[in-house]
């Protein structure tokens, strides 16, 4: 799990743990390269994403070119678009096509709260889910929906809830934090790392 | 659609729930990891400790009720009482809280605020706000409503979302521990004024005070104790209600097998 300073991970850690994953943090590169899957948490500006070095981004597309599966939560999922209207000078992964903006319209924002995921094709990572399961969300930006998504959110506009790109995995919730479902979530990106392993 | 949110009150002091009425007065109802492992399976969405005594006597919220809590919850889980600077919003971070609730330290210094929302993200601070009605207007309290502030309860909202607090836990003193409904007027004038969520606080007693303060009072969460302490199966019960009145609320659960086991594959 990579640490760069954004926000809270001990809550990702028990959940990934109670997920059956043995999860550790790392600010290291070279442990990416070791690890069989990285997750990027984060809350937050995008701008906090500035603080990932080149060495580290560097690590995170190698590995997943070597077909290691990633998971990006929350501004992590952001992370792996191309980039965000929050901060047009930081740069995201580029893993995913498009650009993250701000949620606007006759709605408080930030987005906080419990939201219904439409499930809009079949996936590994929600293959255990139903529609219109509810997850937590606390965001303001969102990333736009692309061939790439998985579920859709509706909050003033249609966003990017969860994508999935052969074993590139984003959430916008908190699987964390989402009780039974989030768990559930959790637990099929275990077994996802895990098969790729086996 | 977003659900309008039910969170469970834990009101700690010494390691045990207690609950009083208006502040003062205060009942056990017991030990707060037990009750936050009957809530999660009632289906609250999120839970808040408060340290009601941590302010008055100058002490942080229990780290070990913090960790004992958290280790039974993945819900959203907020901690208050005591958290008087960045160290003290720390501690309660790293034993498991994801939203720190700022009242008094906030009031004292609220650059506070701004400071932990830097650190941690807006979504993390949570401005804790008690009002009491004063001469037609809110006046702020501040160390658990024993001391009036020369804030008003508006203004003060509006400054705490300005400098980057996530939430507004708004705490009607004169409703609080009374059962005889929420503040409606009070919560839909701060709700009104911010576009950041307002938890509505004190005097939940009836559903259809849920309902109110949900459709009149703009409530976007809506926080209880004794409501929930005191009667089983309460939640499930209230979401249904709500349900069936057009409030969308959360139901669990929504997976299509049952939860698989912790245990991990074998050759993993």
């Amino acid at each position: 799990m990579v640490e760069y300073g954004a926000g809270n991970l001990t809550s990702v850690l028990k959940g990934l743990t109670a997920a059956g994953a043995d999860p550790f943090v790392t600010g290291q590169s070279e442990d990416i390269d070791a690890a069989h899957a990285t997750v990027v948490p984060g809350v937050g500006n995008f701008a906090a994403t500035d603080a990932i070095s080149d060495r580290m981004r560097d690590a995170l597309v190698r590995a997943v070119a070597r077909g290691r599966p990633l998971l990006g939560i929350c501004l992590g999922l952001q992370f792996l678009f191309e980039g965000s209207d929050e901060a047009p000078g930081a740069r995201g992964l580029g893993l995913l096509k498009g650009r993250c903006y701000l949620l606007q319209g006759e709605v408080k924002v930030p987005h906080v709260g419990w939201n219904n995921l439409c499930i809009v094709r079949p996936s590994c990572l929600l293959k255990d889910v139903q529609d219109s399961s509810q997850v937590y969300f606390t965001h303001s930006y969102a990333a736009p929906v692309t061939d790439a998504c998985i579920a859709e959110t509706e909050y003033a506009t249609r966003f990017s809830a969860a994508v999935e790109r052969e074993h590139v995995f984003g959430v916008q919730f908190h699987p964390e934090k989402s009780g039974t479902v989030g768990l559930q979530i959790l637990r099929s990106f275990t077994s996802f790392v895990c098969s790729r392993n086996a | 659609m977003l659900a309008k949110r039910l969170i469970a009150c834990l009101d700690v002091r010494d390691g045990c729930v207690v609950k009083g009425v208006q502040f003062e007065g205060l009942a056990n109802a017991g030990d707060p990891a037990a009750l936050a492992r009957r809530y999660n399976i009632e289906g609250i969405d999120e839970l808040v400790i408060l340290d009601v005594t941590a302010t008055l006597e100058k002490r942080r919220a229990l780290e070990s009720t913090l960790r004992a809590v958290s280790a039974e919850l993945f819900i959203p889980l907020a901690v208050g009482g005591g958290i008087r600077s960045e160290d003290d919003a720390a501690a309660a971070i790293d034993a498991g809280a994801d939203k720190v609730a700022l009242n008094s330290a906030a009031l004292d210094d609220p650059a506070l605020i701004s400071r932990l929302a830097a650190r941690y993200g807006s979504q993390a601070v949570v401005a804790a706000i008690d009002a009491k009605l004063e001469g037609g207007g809110y006046a702020v309290f501040s160390r658990s409503g024993s001391t009036r502030t020369p804030r008003e309860a508006i203004e003060w909202a509006r400054e705490a979302a300005e400098r980057g607090a996530g939430e507004i836990l708004l705490t009607s003193i004169d409703r609080d521990g009374t059962r005889s409904g929420f503040d409606c007027e009070l919560t839909a004038a701060v709700s009104s004024a911010v576009s950041i969520p307002v938890i509505a606080s004190g005097g939940a007693g009836t559903f259809e005070h849920f309902f109110d303060v949900f459709t009149g009072g703009r409530a976007d969460a809506a926080l209880a104790a004794s409501v929930f302490h005191f009667s089983e199966h309460a939640v499930g019960e209230l979401k249904a209600y709500l349900r069936d009145n057009g409030i969308a609320v959360r139901l669990e659960p929504g997976l299509s097998r049952p939860p698989t086991s912790n245990v991990r594959p074998a050759r993993c």
